[in-house]
């Protein structure tokens, strides 16, 4: 990739202008130093065959946490008229439905000090986390398929939070669209024994500190109001069985629609409108609501295990619950006209603003939560969604810090029980399943979270509102 | 020769596995998929699966066969230690493999340390035999 062929367009705005079988042009969100890591993998050359996509509306679209991905970057978005154009696994993710919850409570720091340990220890007993570990919950395939069916709502009725949490859930926890039926049988198999679990790799859930408001009142609005509160953030997915409907899409619609004309075999992909997109739509709804289960059923048992060790979960609220690899069908303008879209955001957040209908109620005044944690034993952000970003992003921005070492390097360089020590170190209490999976998500691996929303709040794709910091982390 | 080497990849696993065949590499390739979760020389051989995938091409034939060792152990519990008899045939439309896994239950006595999500197809390589060594290199999400 030519670095003459980047436009800079701002201080945080660079285009690599439509050229060649481009349909659009590609604009890539970061600061300069941000798009030096950006630069060192094929980020910008799967931005650019993105771009090449029948149907792509406006721009390809790349966050400032973006590196590379299969096909389309992660940190990517792409939005697709789903008359003329497209729908792809890989602008969705292996990791369907790859998310975070934040709730919020009513206690201090200071006054949970001294039972930060035995938090830690009660969560992790009872979330199960690692790989290969089993769900609590016995599944039959046909209960399997009604959490498919209804997502958050199967969880909530059957005992797992309230109503006041699926309001406060991005679609309500449910997107209507899913068809359990489309599942491969492999897809089900993957999904019975692992509902209610947390997973591994970077997923954890983390005990935190407010350390810093930068707008008091869209934090109030969130159920934020002092630095020193805690709040819980809960990050997994949809687990196997994501990944399968994401593998089985992928093989189908190679065999269909072949991969020849392709810049790259990842981009494979179907017509919207074709049975076998709608297939793919519906079966990644399907994934959606199982991964929205899931993290419901977690945040339920993070209130049990508070109300246990502290005496009471009052004030345990659902700030909201957010994806970051999805395709979604969104109403956009598009040279002034409004269309429903197919946007696909792998790695990215979506930041509606004020007004937007699918905001829920009680936030809709200043536009939704939008949560962006760091990686393991740093700070976490939460941002609110803005109009400005509709023209920018489709209403995207990053998700997290991305990757810049390979896990193998940081396997090399640090060791898990060092790390676990440096955060005891600075009041961090951490617990892993396995130390070779936290050396794996050492902080140093990731790029500066810091600078990626300091980024987006400059954008105005996501603009600043709560930094919060880890107490108590569990890994799987 | 050795059986695979795990590569360098910032955000995934790699690795390339070798053979004289390009049947001993696709085995291999088994076990470097499974040596990202756990240490299969360390696993005992108690129970075996046979695997049987089918593939429009040898590339979606490597996916397929790979995701077999994710499959079993999520579903099955299991965790590879060896693989045995492993053949590829060419058919008219596709390709086939069939080949025997060895290995043990998931239990506390086997430490599982990685996550392999999915087999993609990102920068994957298939070279059938250049002076005796045949070579596959497979990238894995993690």
């Amino acid at each position: 990739m030519g670095l003459t062929e980047l436009v800079k367009i701002d201080e945080n705005t660079w285009e690599i202008p439509k050229q060649g079988e481009m349909r659009v042009p590609a604009v890539i969100y970061a600061s300069a130093r941000l798009l030096q890591d950006i630069k060192h993998d094929l980020t910008l050359e799967q931005a650019r065959n993105v771009a090449c996509l029948p149907g792509i509306r406006r721009m390809s679209y790349v966050m400032p946490d973006a590196h590379q991905g299969y096909g389309f970057p992660i940190g990517g978005v792409a939005a697709f008229d789903p008359d003329e154009g497209i729908i792809s696994p890989g602008g969705v993710g292996y990791d369907i439905n790859c998310g975070v919850r934040l709730l919020r409570t009513e206690f201090m720091d200071a006054e949970i000090s001294s039972r930060r340990k035995d938090l830690l220890e009660e969560i992790f007993k009872d979330v199960p986390a690692g790989v290969g570990r089993g769900g609590v919950t016995k599944l039959s395939r046909n209960v399997l398929k009604e959490i498919l069916a209804k997502g958050a709502e199967w969880a909530v009725e059957n005992g797992y939070g309230t109503p006041r949490d699926l309001e406060r859930t991005e679609e309500r926890g449910r997107m209507r669209d899913a068809d359990p039926e489309s599942l491969s049988d492999r897809a089900l198999e993957r999904g019975i024994p692992q509902l209610g679990t947390l997973g591994a790799g970077n997923h954890f859930l983390e005990f935190q500190k407010v350390v810093e408001i930068f707008d008091e009142g869209v934090a109030r609005t969130f159920g934020i109001h002092s630095e020193g509160q805690v709040t819980v953030m809960i990050h997994c997915g949809s687990r196997g069985l994501g990944h399968q409907v994401a593998s089985d899409h992928i093989e189908l619609m190679a065999n269909r629609f072949g991969t020849a004309g392709l810049p790259d075999r990842e981009l494979v992909n179907a017509p919207f409108r074709s049975d076998l997109g709608q297939r793919y739509y519906r079966s990644m709804c399907a994934a959606v609501n199982y991964a929205f289960a899931n993290r419901q059923m977690i945040a339920h048992r993070v209130r049990d295990v508070f109300a246990r060790v502290l005496g009471s979960a009052e004030g345990m609220d659902q700030v909201y619950d957010v994806c970051h690899n999805v395709a979604k069908l969104e109403r956009h303008a598009v040279g002034g006209v409004e269309k429903q879209l197919c946007v696909h955001r792998k790695g990215a957040t979506r930041s509606f603003g004020p007004g937007r209908p699918e905001v829920p109620a009680v936030y809709r005044a200043v536009g939704q939560p939008v949560i962006i944690p760091g990686s393991m034993g740093t700070a976490s952000y939460i941002l609110v969604g803005t109009s400005e970003a509709e023209e920018k992003s489709f209403s995207s921005t990053a998700h997290g810090a991305g990757r810049v070492m390979s896990r193998h390097e940081a396997l090399r360089r640090f060791r898990g029980e060092q790390i676990r020590d440096d955060l005891a170190r600075k009041g961090i209490e951490l617990r892993s399943t396995n130390w070779k999976g936290v050396a794996e998500e050492a902080a140093a691996a990731y790029k500066d979270v810091d600078e990626v929303v300091r980024v987006s709040h400059e954008l105005g794709i996501g603009r600043l509102v709560a930094k919060v910091v880890p107490i108590g982390v569990m890994k799987g | 020769m050795e059986r695979y080497r795990i590569l360098p990849h910032t955000a995934d696993g790699k690795f390339q596995a070798y053979g004289e065949t390009l049947d001993e590499a696709f085995a291999n390739a088994a076990l470097a998929t499974a040596s990202l979760m756990w240490d299969w020389t360390k696993v005992e051989s108690k129970v075996g699966f046979a695997v049987r995938v089918r593939g429009r091409d040898l590339e979606q034939l490597l996916v397929k066969f790979l995701g077999e060792v994710i499959y079993l152990m999520e579903t099955r519990r299991f965790l590879l230690a060896g693989v045995s008899g492993l053949k590829i045939e060419r058919e008219e439309e596709s390709y086939r493999i069939e080949a025997a896994f060895q290995g043990d239950e998931i239990s506390g006595r086997y430490e599982i340390f990685g996550d392999v999500k999915a087999v993609t197809y990102n920068d994957m390589r298939i070279e059938d035999c250049d002076c005796g060594v045949c070579t596959v290199q497979v990238v894995v999400d993690m």
